[in-house]
């Protein structure tokens, strides 16, 4: 589903972050990325999702066998691409009910599919917020503004069961999240995962993999994978750290 | 219902009638220019009283000894009085189908989602039989009537209403107060005139889309309204629709009256032409519009500006009576190489009175946007309160907006409080729209919806849905 080979990344001012990071992902698989502070794991997942903060100087991703290099990100969006962001952005004066509403109808569009009429809509609004114990006056507040560090997390993982991606990239989403909150995610994640939805949980921590079991885990290190095995990595990083490694 | 249906029929043939009649007076329209004699043909033709000319004569020579304003941050090209048209018969219609019109024009009517008759109507196409638009206006002034309501043409008022005319005509907004009040006074010749008796609550918004015989807004507009005590009314002016005007001054005056513990609501969608993206063309737009409250009265202005290639516009509140209420809630939004210096003024004269500001300016491509306002306390003000909140949004590199808040207070038992910010739109806001599906364009336009939302969620709702949609047409390719 995802191909990326030999991958390098730079910003925009030329500083270079990604260095030859190769990475495949197939359908109904979920990939843990892990790796310190500042080794590249929030570029990669922005780069996958088209931020033109950053440029691929060399190497190149593939979705479903289309490169993505020239698609715009709502295209990419469209195909089926999903980023939990570590840090939701604020959308003073826009409804969180109002800002889903519009991005599932722009997906029909790029689709050719007709609009979603505002009973189903609801329909889907209700389920979801259920699944992840959302209030719905919350959903009627304007995106991430006032939303605290977990509120904002849940309400990505709302998006995300709302617009059913085919690939999702959850980046630090446990970061912030309580216990509960943790499970009530996790438990978002896996009733998409059961669809045969792929996943790239990018987390400093084992307890988010505990709810979600990954079927590979990565070591992502100065913009390159310097490890990848099973799940037992995640364990052994969480006992020993990275200089284990 | 069949002779209901034959009443409006025959009323519309009526219609028909008049707009005959109307294009065998055409060929008298005026020469340009502006002269005593112009201004007495003007009241001639409308048959007007005696102190109806009188007053228009007084504006005229008021007018001689002024000379327009160029305080605002506004480059305008000088304006020809004598090379305006101050008399012409009402506009026949343009075209015969919706097939001549413009296409662009269409796809934004489409866009708004405008029924195909009102894009007729606006358009300036002919209309053979508009059941639906006649028969609504019909139970409208019906149900009016029965409240004491008068809601008419500024002519119809001079004719038939002449002593409450003379009595308010003026009275807020003296033809002395600037170069465009004196020039609208002498020679207005369309506008609506609405009178609330005491006591009653308009029940429906008061359009101008709904007064009969009313097709298209007029170049110098006079609009009239008196809130008895203890009434309410909310009017609506304008509609989201681009208007298209060959003429390029427009002059109009607004005055409102709110007696004793009433409450006007005054709704404004300005789309006239802003000119092509080039800059070529567009309305030069210049508005006066002032009320006065009286004790514990309330008048609320509500405004979206898309349109005009220059916008000079100040609705104002003189508060004279104790705890009288001022409120200006305004979204102005320039495009191309439109330019907007807008506003308003609140006058603080009774004891408690309070007013609030908002206004969200709006700024893409090349064009410049200011606010403008002053907020003035007097001596006799105790206890006044003020919040001022001002907010402009730049959209790319090009454009300009501005912030001019003066405050004058002269009592130290005042409250004024002003905040403003500038902001852009953030790539991180428009990175996360896109990554959810939205579009630039679509993003921007929700990001702009969202911003303005506190003055949008004051229009009334049909008004509200209808402006938001204005708001991302106004800045389509806007992105740069
Ligand atoms: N726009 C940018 N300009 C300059 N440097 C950047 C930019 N974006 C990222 N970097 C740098 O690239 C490196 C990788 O950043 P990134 O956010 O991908 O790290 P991360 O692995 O997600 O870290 P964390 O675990 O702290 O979230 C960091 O050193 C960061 O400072
Ligand atoms: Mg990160």
């Amino acid at each position: 589903m995802l191909k990326i080979k030999n991958l390098h990344v730079s910003t925009e001012s030329n500083i270079s972050i990604l260095k030859g990071l190769n990475l495949e992902i197939n359908k109904g698989e979920v990939h843990a990325i892990m790796g310190p502070n500042g080794s590249g794991k929030s570029t990669l997942a922005s780069i996958v999702a088209g931020d033109p903060k950053y440029m691929i100087t060399s190497g190149e991703i593939t979705f479903n066998g289309k490169s993505l290099t020239d698609l715009e990100p709502e295209e990419r969006s469209s195909m089926g691409l999903f980023l939990s962001f570590q840090y939701p952005v604020e959308i003073p004066g826009i409804s969180l009910n109002n800002f889903i509403k519009t991005a599932l109808n722009q997906k029909q569009k790029a689709l050719n599919e007709k609009p979603f009429s505002a009973k189903e809509i609801l329909e889907k609004i209700k389920k979801n917020a259920e699944i992840l114990k959302i209030d719905l006056d919350f959903i009627k507040r304007s995106v991430n503004v006032g939303f605290s560090g977990g509120e904002k997390k849940r309400a990505e993982i709302f998006q995300m069961l709302m617009l059913q991606p085919q690939l999702s990239i959850l980046d630090e989403t446990d970061s912030g999240l309580d216990i509960d909150a943790l499970k009530i995610v996790a438990k978002g994640v896996n009733s998409l995962r059961n669809n045969n939805s792929s996943f790239i949980i990018i987390t400093h921590y084992q307890r988010l993999l505990d709810h979600i079991q990954p079927d590979f885990v990565h070591v992502l290190n100065e913009g390159k994978i310097i490890k990848s095995g099973g799940s037992d990595i995640a364990k052994m990083l969480e006992e020993k750290g990275y200089d284990w490694i | 219902m069949a002779t209901e249906k034959n009443k409006t029929l025959k009323e519309i043939t009526k219609n028909k009638y008049q707009y005959g009649f109307v294009t065998k007076i055409e060929s008298e329209k005026f020469e340009p220019g502006l002269n005593e004699n112009t201004i007495k043909l003007i009241s001639a033709k409308r048959n007007e009283p005696s102190w109806m000319l009188d007053y228009r004569m007084k504006a005229y020579s008021a007018l001689q000894k002024m000379t327009p304003p160029n305080w605002a941050n506004l480059k305008i090209k000088p304006i020809d009085l004598q090379k305006i048209i101050y008399y012409s018969a009402p506009k026949k219609p343009k075209y015969n189908s919706l097939d001549e019109v413009d296409p662009e024009l269409l796809k934004t009517f489409n866009k708004l989602g405008i029924s195909i008759d009102e894009q007729k109507k606006i358009a300036g196409v002919a209309i053979d039989v508009v059941v639906d638009s006649v028969s609504v206006a019909t139970t409208f002034q019906d149900t009016l009537k029965k409240l004491g309501i008068i809601f008419c043409s500024m002519s119809e008022a001079i004719e038939n209403h002449s002593e409450l005319v003379k009595k308010h005509l003026g009275s807020v907004v003296p033809y002395t107060d600037n170069y465009f009040s004196a020039l609208n006074a002498a020679v207005f010749t369309d506008g609506s005139f609405c009178f609330i008796p005491k006591g009653v609550r308009c029940p429906m918004e008061l359009s101008t889309y709904f007064r009969i015989n009313e097709a298209g807004t007029g170049q110098f507009e006079r609009t009239l309204i008196v809130a008895e005590e203890d009434s309410y009314v909310s009017y609506l002016e304008g509609c989201t629709a681009p208007m298209r005007d060959e003429n390029q001054l427009h002059a109009a005056v607004v005055e409102l009256v709110a007696m004793k513990s009433s409450e006007i609501k005054y709704s404004t969608v300005q789309n006239w032409f802003p000119g092509d993206e080039n800059g070529v063309g567009g309305v030069y737009n210049f508005v006066t519009k002032r009320g006065i409250c009286l004790d514990s009265a309330k008048i609320s202005w509500t405004q979206i500006e898309t349109g005009s290639a220059i916008t000079w516009k100040y609705p104002s509140c003189v508060l004279k009576g104790n705890n009288s209420v001022g409120e200006f809630f305004s979204v102005a939004v320039t495009n191309n190489f439109q330019q907007a210096d807008t506003g308003t003024k609140m006058i603080h004269l009774g004891k408690n009175t309070k007013s609030t500001i908002i206004s969200k300016g709006v700024c893409a491509g090349k064009s410049n946007g200011s606010y403008r306002g002053l907020v003035k306390i007097s001596k006799s003000a105790d206890n006044a309160r003020n919040f001022s909140q001002c907010d402009s949004l730049l959209l790319g590199q090009t454009c300009g907006a501005h912030t001019f808040p003066y405050i004058e207070s002269s009592n130290k038992s005042s409250i004024v409080e002003h905040e403003a910010t500038t902001s852009k739109i953030s790539d991180d806001q428009l990175f996360y729209c896109k990554q959810r599906g939205i579009p630039e364009e679509e993003a921007i336009g929700l990001i702009v919806n969202g911003y303005c939302k506190d003055v949008l969620k004051k229009l009334p709702m049909e008004f509200a849905v209808e402006a938001q949609k204005l708001l991302e047409i106004s800045l389509e390719g806007s992105v740069g």
